[in-house]
């Protein structure tokens, strides 16, 4: 048996994620270089999960700029209310307009007409 | 919150400092999910520093990695309403850090008209690690891995990077890369290869002793 081509079916081995043949498993028992690179994953092993919890630093203008692309999410959603709220009220306020002023020119026509046939009566 | 032993022991057997999602957290995190923005900036603030380390570790650069955090933070406040709380919000983060990072590899790879990065290839070993006495120091060999594993083609660093730094699992690897599971796997065991033969090159003799 070759070991290198063993050495990925290690690499998964290292963690359990693979589990090795009878026969694999057979070889490693008797060969240095094979438990010796078992050895190598599982110190690559703890390396890499030691690397967790080391943050690398980064400056302040990181967050800001995060935050400052936050920042429009919350004022247009405000901005859509209010236009909505004004659209509203002009709509409502247009409507009252147009309903007064169909009862002015109503009255208007209405007193034209009486004043016509007073007129005419006299 | 109650936590079971075996959550703070690695599959590598190393007792890992699990953080347990604290009720601040948690209570921020439903602030935000009620409109409140402070609330987000909060937690922004205590994970950008994080969210930045995945970012760049996925990426390999600052400039890139600046911009993932800022696509993960927009995702994630679109879709905090989805985050049910099943994982833990870093977790959380963490998982969208992967998916933006791959999208933007992707992204970049497409707009520059480069081809995929070989999985295959190899990788030129222009700072060889052969010094026992600076391998034993801790801080070294941290250095080490880290430009180990930026010397890996992006593929095969991500995954290597999501499983065996922040634990996730292979499925949800798998999802956020876009690949099935077993390419997922496969690409795990050569990246571990690839760093291994870095970090501890064997020697003439063990190569001979075949």
């Amino acid at each position: 048996m070759q070991c290198d081509t063993l050495s990925i079916q290690l690499a998964g081995a290292a963690d359990g994620d693979t589990v090795l043949g009878p026969e694999t498993e057979h070889h490693v028992e008797g060969c240095l270089r094979c438990q010796a690179e078992l050895a190598q994953y599982r110190k690559l092993l703890r390396a890499l999960t030691a690397l967790r919890d080391h943050r690398l630093f980064v400056d302040d203008t990181l967050l800001d700029d995060v935050l400052e692309a936050l920042r429009p999410a919350a004022p247009v959603h405000r901005l859509h209310r209010i236009n909505y709220r004004s659209r509203k009220a002009a709509y409502i306020a247009g409507a009252a307009a147009a309903a007064t002023a169909g009862a002015a020119a109503g009255a208007i026509v209405i007193a034209s007409r009486l004043a016509g046939r007073h007129r005419l009566a006299s | 919150m109650a936590t079971h032993p075996s959550d703070d022991v690695t599959r590598t057997g190393e007792v890992r400092s699990k953080p347990v999602e604290s009720e601040q957290v948690q209570k921020l995190v439903e602030e935000a999910k009620e409109g409140d923005h402070r609330a987000f900036e909060t937690l922004v603030r205590q994970t950008y520093a994080d969210t930045y380390t995945l970012a760049y570790r996925l990426v390999g650069n600052e400039e890139d990695a600046r911009d993932v955090v800022q696509e993960t933070y927009l995702r994630a406040h679109n879709g905090l309403k989805r985050f049910r709380g099943d994982a833990q919000l870093s977790t959380w983060l963490h998982r969208i850090t992967a998916n933006c990072a791959s999208s933007y590899l992707g992204r970049k790879i497409r707009h520059r008209h480069e081809p995929l990065i070989d999985d295959g290839g190899g990788i030129i070993d222009d700072h060889p690690f052969g010094d026992p006495v600076h391998r034993a120091d801790l801080g070294v060999l941290r250095s080490q891995l880290s430009e180990a594993l930026m010397q890996l083609p992006p593929k095969l660093r991500a995954v290597v990077v999501l499983r065996d730094i922040y634990d996730l699992p292979h499925e949800s690897i798998a999802e956020q890369l876009d690949i099935t599971e077993s390419a997922a796997k496969v690409r795990l065991h050569r990246a571990r290869k690839r760093l291994r033969e870095r970090l501890y090159p064997l020697g003439e003799e063990e190569a001979h002793a075949v």
